[in-house]
C-alpha cells in the first residue's frame, strides 16, 4: 500500500519526454495514474523515475481527423465525455467511458494511460480492437504508427519500445450506419470486467458487411473475435448470433480467478457477446 | 496510534482511534504495570468503527512497549492491507439446522454449529460468550423447543474476536433462523409471511422467555410485519412474481423478520475481559445555563454529539446546541465501555436522562426558594419551573443555573453548583427488532442478482434524532447487502489472505444500491428511562438473510433450496447449472454450496446454510 521511494518530475515539453525516454534509466511515464500508481502502491512496479506528462498541452485534445477522430494520449475520461465528437461519431466510446472506474477516476485517468498500461482487464483495448484504431507513437529515433490489434501483446505488454511515447489515437470513420455496443460486467471489488464484448457492426439491406467483436477480461490480452467474420453475409438471425457468440471463446486461454473462475467466464463471455451483437444490430441502421 | 511514554513523570499518553478507552487503558495498565492514573488516552474522531476498533490490536501493545523501554514516542500504522489481513473476522461458521412446525407453526430448532475461532480464542465467540448467537437464534418466534451447539475450532487465521459488524454473533443467528423459516415455508407449502405471522412471539407475550433462557423485553412482530406487507404490496408483489415465473423470468421476495439483542449490559450477563458492562454521563452545568456533558462511550461518525445533546437538553429544558458533548478523554469522561454492539444511547444515553434528571431535581429545589414558595408547588411545565396556578411566577432553567453557580441566594442546607453523574446498569437487554422485505431479479443466464427493492421497518422504540437513526439503517442495510452480495475474505490453502486489498475484497458501492424504503414502529422498551433501544446494527443483521432469501425464492422454481453467500454472480451461475444438470438427470438439486462445494449437506425438511467465510 506504500510504494517504494521514487523520483518525481514534470515534463514541460514532449522533447523532454523525449530526451528523458531516450536515456533508458527505468523512468516511467504518468498522466492520471489510475493504472500506475495502484500497483506501485501494491508494489507490482518499483519505477526508480516517475515522469509526469499531465502538462503537454498537445497531448489533451480531440480532433476530427480523416472524417474519423484524433484523441491525444493525455484527454481524459471526462474530457472524452464531454467533448461532442467521440459521442456522435463514435457512440461506444461514450457507452464505455460514462462506466469507467467513478467520477474521480474519469476526472484523472486517461484513454492514453489505460492502452499504455494494457491492463487485460480494462475496458478500452477491446474498443480501439473493435474501432480499428491506429497508435502514433514517437521516439527520438522518429515516428511510427501501430495498429492496436498488433499493439497490446500480452498483459500488460505492448509494442511501444521503452523510449517510445503513445502520442494519440486515431479512430478510422465507422461503416455507413454501423451500429456499436459494449457491454462488460465488472469485478465487484476492483471494478475490472471478468468479461467484456465491443461490437461494431454494419449492414447493407439487411445484410450484415461489417462485424468486429473484441472481449476484455477473458484472455491474457484483449483481443479479437476472428469468429464475427461468420456474420458477413447473413442478416444477423439468432441462430447466427448464438453460434458466433459460442465460438467467441475459442483459442483463448480463458482466465480463472476466486471471483470468476474460468468455467464461469467462459460462459458469460459467451453470453456477453451474444447479448452486445444483439445489442449493436439493433442500433445499427 | 502513537504511544507517548514520558521517563521523567512517568506518565504515557495514548493517541488512538478505538471504540472503548477506558477499556483499553485497564488493560494497558495491567499489562505495562503502570498505574492507570498515570495513562491517558485521547481517541478524537474516529472516522467509522462497526466494531472493529473495540480490540485492543497486538500493534498497539508494541507501540506502548516501544515508548515504555525507549523513552520516546512510538507511533504504531497499519496499511489497508495490513488491516485485511490481521484484524478480527466473523461469519466463518459452518451451521447446520433442523427446523420443526405443528398445525402451521414453529414449534421447534435444532442447531448444530462449526465457529472459527481464528488463532486465539477470543471473547465474542459463542463458545466463550453466550450472550449473542444462543441469544437470539430462536429468533422472533414462540418456540416450544430449541437445541444449540457450537463447536469452536482454531484455525490459522486472525483471532475470529470482535470484528467488523460483529454483532456478538447475533447476525450469524439471525441469518441462520431467517433462512430456515424460508425453506421451512418453502417445504410446507406455505406463504413465508403466513408462517412468521403464525409463529411470531404475541405482544401479551412480553417479558417473553425463550427456550434458550434468554428474556426478550418488548415488541410487536405481527404489527412491524403488517406494515412492511403494507409498504411492500405484499400481494401484488407475489402476483407479479407469479407473471414473470410464467414468461420464465426469475424473481424473487426475501423476508427477514429479526430480533436482536443490544444495549449492554445489563453487568449481571455481560462482560468484556472481566469489565461488567453499563454506562455513564457526567453532567455540568456552566452558570449561563449552558452544559458540557461526559459519556463513557466513544461516538465513530453516528452522531452521539447530537442524539446526546438532544436528551439532556430536553430533560434540563434548554436548547440542545447548548449542551457540549465530550466523549473519548480518560482523563475527562466519566468510566465506561465504550460504543459498539448498538449500545450507547440505551446505556449512556439512558445515563444522560438520569443524570440530568438528577439535575433538575436540585434546580426545582432552587427554583422553589427562589420563588419562595413550597417545593411541592412548583412543577416542570414548558421549560421552566412554575408555580401552580400561578402562570406569572416562574423561572427559567438558565436563572436557576445562574443562581446555582453564583450562589448567592441558596435555599438552606443545599450546596452550590449544578452538576450530577450516572452510572445506568441496565437490568436487561433491550431488543429491537424489524420485518424488511427485499425483491430481487436473477438473470439465468449470467447469475447477476439485482436488488429491485428494498423495504424496512425497524422497532427501535422511541426515536431521539429520526435523521441519525434513517442513516445507522441506511448503512446497516448496506454492509449486510454487501456481505449477501459480493462480500467474502478468501484464503488459499496455505492460509494465506488472498483479498487483502479492496481491488479483491468487495465492499458495496452506493451505484449498487437500490433506494431503501423505511419506516418504523415504535414500542418502547422497559428496562431503561427512555424506552428506547439501539439501532445500530439492525440493518445488518436483518438485510443479509433478507436477500439471501430473495435469491433463493427467485431460484426455488429451479429446485434450488439454498446457496451459501455470497451470492456472486458465479456463486449463483454455478448453482443454475447444478440444479439443471439434476433435473436433467431426474434428482433434487437441494443445497448449492456456491464455489466452495462439500461444505453443505441436505438435512430432510431443513437446510444447512454451510460454510460462511465473510468477514
Amino acid at each position: 500500500m506504500i510504494p517504494t521511494s521514487f523520483e518525481y518530475a514534470r515534463a514541460t515539453s514532449l522533447r523532454d519526454v523525449l530526451n528523458v525516454l531516450a536515456k533508458g534509466d527505468g523512468t516511467k511515464l504518468i498522466a492520471g495514474g489510475h493504472s500506475l500508481l495502484p500497483v506501485m502502491k501494491f508494489r507490482l512496479a518499483q519505477p526508480p523515475r516517475l515522469l509526469d506528462i499531465s502538462g503537454i498541452a498537445d497531448l489533451r485534445r480531440v480532433e476530427e481527423y480523416r472524417k474519423g477522430a484524433r484523441i491525444g494520449a493525455t484527454t481524459t475520461y471526462r474530457d472524452l465525455l464531454e467533448s461532442e465528437l467521440p459521442r456522435e461519431r463514435f457512440p461506444i466510446l461514450a457507452e464505455c467511458t460514462e462506466n469507467i472506474g467513478d467520477w474521480q477516476v474519469r476526472n484523472r485517468g486517461t484513454i492514453g494511460g489505460s492502452l499504455a498500461h494494457a491492463d487485460p482487464a480494462s475496458d478500452m483495448p477491446s474498443l480501439m480492437l473493435a474501432l480499428d484504431a491506429s497508435f502514433n507513437v514517437r521516439s527520438k529515433r522518429g515516428r511510427r504508427a501501430i495498429k492496436a490489434r498488433e499493439f497490446f501483446q500480452g498483459p500488460f505488454a505492448t509494442a511501444l519500445a521503452e523510449d517510445e511515447i503513445l502520442l494519440d489515437i486515431v479512430l478510422p470513420p465507422l461503416p455507413k450506419g454501423a451500429g456499436t455496443a459494449y457491454l462488460s460486467q465488472d469485478q465487484a471489488a476492483s471494478g475490472y470486467a471478468q468479461a467484456g464484448a465491443a461490437v461494431v457492426v454494419a449492414r447493407s439491406r439487411k445484410t450484415i458487411n461489417h462485424a468486429a467483436v473484441a472481449l476484455t477480461g477473458v484472455g491474457e490480452v484483449a483481443t479479437l473475435v476472428t469468429a464475427a467474420d461468420q456474420l458477413i453475409g447473413t442478416k444477423g438471425e439468432s441462430e447466427v448470433l448464438a453460434r458466433v457468440a459460442a465460438a467467441s471463446v475459442d483459442g483463448i486461454e480463458v482466465q480463472g480467478d476466486i471471483h470468476a473462475p474460468a468455467d464461469y467466464r467462459r460462459h458469460l463471455t459467451q453470453v456477453i457477446v451474444r447479448r452486445a451483437l444483439e445489442k449493436a444490430l439493433e442500433r445499427a441502421k | 496510534m502513537i504511544a507517548d511514554f514520558n521517563p521523567e513523570t512517568g506518565q504515557l499518553d495514548i493517541y488512538n482511534g478505538n471504540q472503548a478507552p477506558h477499556a483499553h487503558r485497564t488493560v494497558y495498565a495491567h499489562v505495562a504495570g503502570l498505574a492507570e492514573h498515570m495513562i491517558r488516552i485521547r481517541c478524537n474522531d474516529i472516522g467509522g468503527g462497526f466494531g472493529n476498533k473495540v480490540p485492543v490490536y497486538p500493534g498497539y501493545v508494541c507501540a506502548i512497549a516501544g515508548s515504555i523501554v525507549a523513552g520516546v514516542p512510538v507511533k504504531w500504522i497499519e496499511d489497508r492491507t495490513g488491516n485485511l489481513t490481521s484484524t478480527g473476522f466473523a461469519r466463518d461458521y459452518i451451521m447446520h439446522a433442523e427446523m420443526c412446525a405443528k398445525d402451521g407453526k414453529i414449534t421447534g430448532l435444532r442447531v448444530d454449529t462449526i465457529a472459527d475461532h481464528g488463532a486465539f480464542d477470543s471473547t465474542a465467540q459463542p463458545t466463550k460468550f453466550p450472550a449473542g448467537f444462543f441469544h437470539i437464534v430462536c429468533g422472533s418466534y414462540d418456540l416450544q423447543a430449541s437445541h444449540v451447539k457450537v463447536k469452536a475450532v482454531y484455525t490459522n487465521k486472525a483471532p475470529g474476536g470482535v470484528a467488523y459488524r460483529c454483532s456478538f454473533r447475533i447476525t450469524e443467528a439471525v441469518y441462520l433462523v431467517e433462512r430456515m423459516v424460508e425453506a421451512l415455508a418453502l417445504e410446507m407449502h406455505v406463504d413465508p409471511i403466513d408462517l412468521r405471522m403464525q409463529s411470531f412471539i404475541g405482544t401479551e407475550q412480553f417479558p417473553y422467555e425463550t427456550t434458550t433462557g434468554w428474556t426478550y423485553d418488548s415488541g410487536d412482530y405481527h404489527k412491524t410485519m403488517r406494515v412492511a406487507m403494507d409498504i411492500a404490496g405484499y400481494e401484488d408483489l407475489r402476483q407479479e412474481q407469479e407473471d414473470k415465473r410464467a414468461r420464465g423470468e426469475l424473481m424473487g421476495i426475501g423476508i427477514s423478520s429479526f430480533t436482536e439483542a443490544v444495549g449492554a449490559g445489563p453487568s449481571h450477563t455481560f462482560d468484556i475481559l472481566g469489565l461488567k458492562m453499563f454506562d455513564s454521563c457526567e453532567i455540568r452545568v456552566h452558570p449561563t445555563g449552558k452544559a458540557i456533558a461526559r459519556f463513557g462511550t466513544k461516538s465513530q461518525g453516528q452522531g452521539h454529539e447530537t442524539t446526546y445533546a438532544q436528551i439532556v437538553a430536553e430533560e434540563l429544558g434548554i436548547p440542545a446546541a447548548h449542551v457540549q458533548v465530550e466523549e473519548g478523554d480518560t482523563d475527562t469522561a466519566p468510566y465506561g465501555l465504550g460504543t459498539y454492539a448498538s449500545r450507547s444511547t440505551p446505556t449512556a444515553g439512558a445515563a444522560g436522562a438520569l443524570a440530568a434528571r438528577t439535575i433538575r431535581e436540585k434546580a426545582k429545589k432552587i427554583a422553589a426558594h427562589l420563588l419562595e414558595a413550597n417545593e411541592q408547588d412548583v412543577e416542570w411545565k414548558d421549560d421552566a419551573f412554575r408555580v401552580r396556578g400561578s402562570a406569572d411566577q416562574f423561572k427559567s432553567f438558565a436563572e436557576v443555573a445562574l443562581m446555582a453557580n453564583v450562589a448567592w441566594n441558596m435555599p438552606a442546607g443545599v450546596e452550590p453548583g449544578l452538576e450530577a453523574s450516572a452510572f445506568f446498569d441496565p437490568s436487561n437487554f433491550v431488543y429491537p427488532f424489524g420485518s424488511h422485505v427485499c425483491t430481487v431479479e436473477v438473470d439465468l443466464d449470467t447469475g447477476e442478482v439485482k436488488i429491485l427493492r428494498y423495504i424496512a421497518v425497524d422497532d427501535c422504540g422511541p426515536h431521539i434524532n429520526p435523521m441519525i437513526v434513517e442513516g445507522q439503517i441506511h448503512g446497516g442495510i448496506v454492509q449486510g447487502l454487501g456481505e449477501g452480495l459480493q462480500e467474502i475474505a478468501v484464503y488459499d490453502d496455505d492460509g494465506q489472505l488472498i483479498t487483502g486489498t479492496m481491488m479483491d475484497y468487495a465492499v458495496p458501492k452506493a451505484s449498487q444500491m437500490p433506494r431503501l424504503e423505511l419506516d418504523h414502529t415504535v414500542t418502547p422498551s422497559p428496562v431503561n428511562p427512555l424506552g428506547i433501544k439501539g439501532c445500530g446494527e439492525a440493518g445488518t443483521i436483518a438485510s443479509a438473510a433478507c436477500l439471501v432469501n430473495a435469491v433463493c425464492d427467485a431460484l426455488a422454481p429451479l429446485g434450488i433450496l439454498h446457496i451459501d453467500k455470497p451470492l456472486t454472480p458465479a456463486r449463483v451461475w454455478a448453482a443454475i447449472q447444478a440444479a439443471k444438470a439434476n433435473a436433467n438427470g431426474g434428482g433434487h438439486p437441494g443445497i448449492q454450496p456456491g464455489a466452495s462445494p462439500g461444505d453443505a449437506q441436505t438435512v430432510p425438511g431443513a437446510v444447512g446454510p454451510g460454510k460462511e467465510n465473510v468477514q
